[in-house]
């Protein structure tokens, strides 16, 4: 509609139009240079310099010293050679980009539906007449603005060998007895723990707001139809709650990828390599290593998955919205 | 929305009311339960704070300190410039927030009400970097602001997060809204462009404002890993680097470190408690922000 207002415009007689649009386009771009110019330095360029680096080997320094090398940089965080004479679990066990690639898959898997599971049920139970519902969704919500540092020093007190956690533990059974953070199995699992517990009340807002959008009726025909709770729950909050989840589990894939601020707080990408993630890898090589060249191919490695997730959201957005 | 809350709930069956009152009863212990665990941490580091050292660890846990130590809280003014990253956080956000705001509702306005060339080009350009994490382009960005000077200043953190393009997609999409007939009206009465922004669309916008402004603001104050790379001295840093190096400088005085968690938490507290409306209303319609 803007495109044809535009080229109706430009099919007037010319010579009095031009000065006028030249004008009106100054106009618009002076709306537009403020934002774009800082836009465009700090990131347009960043993200394309990025591509280029990740060709390179680079250790900082002058840009005399830059080295073209191709995709020299991929056959090396993937460690083609070796893998392609050991075989594919080679890379997941003993390469560093396998290893932070496995545990940002499993941390991916298991955060994303227990974080949707736990929003769902807490706004299915707020969505009821409930009283106090509006101190219970502020209660569910606060850990999502509240910072990471403080929250997950917090925890990682409590996960400590005396802490609460393995107090109640112990009062359980007995059989665990360590520094969450500090046992190769249990360290992951505390990161998980906590972005399920921070981000939990963000997804359940999302989902009430996607409850108020059910048609009542639909629950009446149901009714009347003799579906008792979990059939209604089933047959009709579910199948139109999907573009929702759909939409949530997109966006909390990708930000599962982005893990960062947790892992270095609490673990530090360790023990060992447990906890190791791809942000955590791309900053070990981009400010302690300076392997510019390494840390940007690593990201770009996070960049096709990320985009990969965009792109379906996208064609499941369009697909939904045509329904 | 009573209504619909009521109905949703009369799903129970009616030839049990007995049934339904105990479904009630676990409702509320299943959410308060949920509650508990969601407030404890926070709970945990101030029962912590206000204990001695030796005793936050003692068992079996004691919730409420059989002394309170509230001089934990003056010794730490002392340990830690505290003050000093309280005021280069509030400088960063609050310049940020400005920035963002300000420059995004100018660019959304070009982008949703005025013709000029290459627009549809510009904003995919736009769209497109929302979804290039910011993590895959640091170094390139780190590298370039360090050869503009900026590294370990306060401005190398402004820059980065104010002309994010998000502020842009999230304005653009709400003045898309706004009828366009209302900007032409103002046209003929001789109102100029930048006229119809400040007296038009600024105002009509407020919602939206709103939600950029709270979101920038809480983002920006808890911001961790940028002012981490960016912010070395430490006159420089923000609440939360400050904090992390409080914590790895004294990495067993639990009792200080989760003094100040709790002072680092307070002023993002009182800003999410005032306008936690906003803040639920501004993720239901934008969704957005992960």
């Amino acid at each position: 509609m803007a495109q044809s207002l535009e080229t109706n415009g430009r099919r007037l007689p010319k010579r009095k139009t031009t000065r006028y649009e030249r004008k009106k386009e100054l106009i618009a771009y002076s709306f537009l240079a403020p934002n774009f110019i800082g836009f465009a330095v700090f990131t347009l360029l960043p993200v394309l310099f990025s591509i280029f680096l990740s060709f390179v080997k680079w250790k900082g320094g002058s840009f005399d010293s830059m080295q073209w090398v191709g995709l020299g940089n991929y056959a090396e965080i993937f460690k083609t050679a070796k893998v392609a004479e050991k075989g594919i679990g080679y890379l997941f066990t003993k390469v560093d980009l396998g290893i932070a690639l496995k545990n940002t898959l499993f941390y991916t898997l298991i955060t994303v539906p227990m974080t949707l599971v736990c929003a769902m049920a807490l706004a299915l139970a707020l969505n009821k007449a409930v009283k106090g519902a509006v101190a219970f969704r502020t209660v569910f919500f606060f850990p999502y603005v509240a910072s990471m540092v403080a929250i997950c020093v917090c925890w990682r007190f409590m996960m400590m060998k005396d802490g609460p956690i393995n107090q109640l533990i112990m009062a359980l059974d007995g059989s665990f007895n360590k520094s969450w953070t500090a046992d190769s199995t249990m360290a992951i699992w505390s990161i998980i723990l906590v972005s399920v517990w921070r981000n939990m009340g963000y997804y359940m807002v999302i989902y009430l707001a996607a409850l108020q959008g059910v048609p009542q009726d639909l629950y009446e025909a149901a009714t009347m139809d003799g579906a008792n709770k979990w059939q209604q729950f089933t047959h009709v909050t579910l199948p139109q709650l999907r573009p929702t989840t759909f939409f949530a589990s997109t966006m909390l894939i990708i930000s599962c990828f982005k893990i960062y601020d947790v892992v270095k707080i609490m673990t530090e990408g360790g023990p060992g390599r447990s906890t190791k993630m791809l942000v955590t890898y791309i900053y070990d090589e981009a400010f302690s290593n300076f392997n510019y060249g390494i840390a940007s191919s690593i990201a770009m490695v996070l960049l096709v998955i990320v985009l990969i997730f965009t792109l379906i959201q996208f064609s499941m957005e369009d697909k939904y919205a045509n329904n | 929305m009573s209504q619909i809350a009521q109905s949703n709930a009369g799903g129970i069956r009616p030839n049990h009311p007995a049934l339904a009152v105990v479904g009630r009863v676990l409702l509320y212990i299943v959410l308060i339960a949920v509650a508990l665990f969601t407030l404890i941490p926070f709970v945990w580091m101030l029962s912590a704070s206000l204990k001695l050292d030796r005793e936050v660890f003692s068992y079996p846990i004691r919730w409420i300190p059989e002394i309170f130590h509230w001089e934990n809280y003056s010794l730490i003014w002392s340990k830690v410039p505290l003050l000093n990253y309280f005021k280069n956080t509030a400088l960063i956000a609050i310049l940020v927030t400005c920035i963002q705001t300000l420059t995004s509702s100018f660019a959304a306005y070009a982008f949703a009400k005025l013709q000029f060339r290459g627009r549809n080009t510009l904003f995919i350009c736009y769209v497109a970097t929302i979804a290039v994490p910011w993590q895959t382009y640091m170094l390139p960005q780190f590298i370039l602001m360090r050869s503009m000077g900026l590294y370990d200043t306060l401005w190398a953190i402004v820059v980065l997060q104010s002309f994010s393009a998000f502020g842009v997609f999230l304005m653009r999409q709400f003045y898309q809204g706004i009828p366009t007939e209302l900007c032409e009206a103002a046209r003929i009465d001789g109102l100029s462009e930048y006229g119809i922004w400040a007296r038009i669309m600024l105002p009509l916008s407020r919602a939206a404002i709103a939600t950029l402004v709270i979101f920038t603001f809480v983002g920006t104050w808890n911001d961790y890993m940028g002012p981490m790379i960016y912010l070395t001295r430490d006159v420089n840093k923000t609440v939360q680097v400050g904090l992390q190096r409080f914590i790895q400088e004294n990495s067993s005085d639990y009792h200080l470190i989760m003094a100040v968690s709790v002072c680092s938490l307070l002023p993002v507290s009182i800003v999410f408690l005032s306008l936690q409306k906003y803040f639920i209303q501004g993720i239901a319609t934008t969704g957005l922000k992960g």
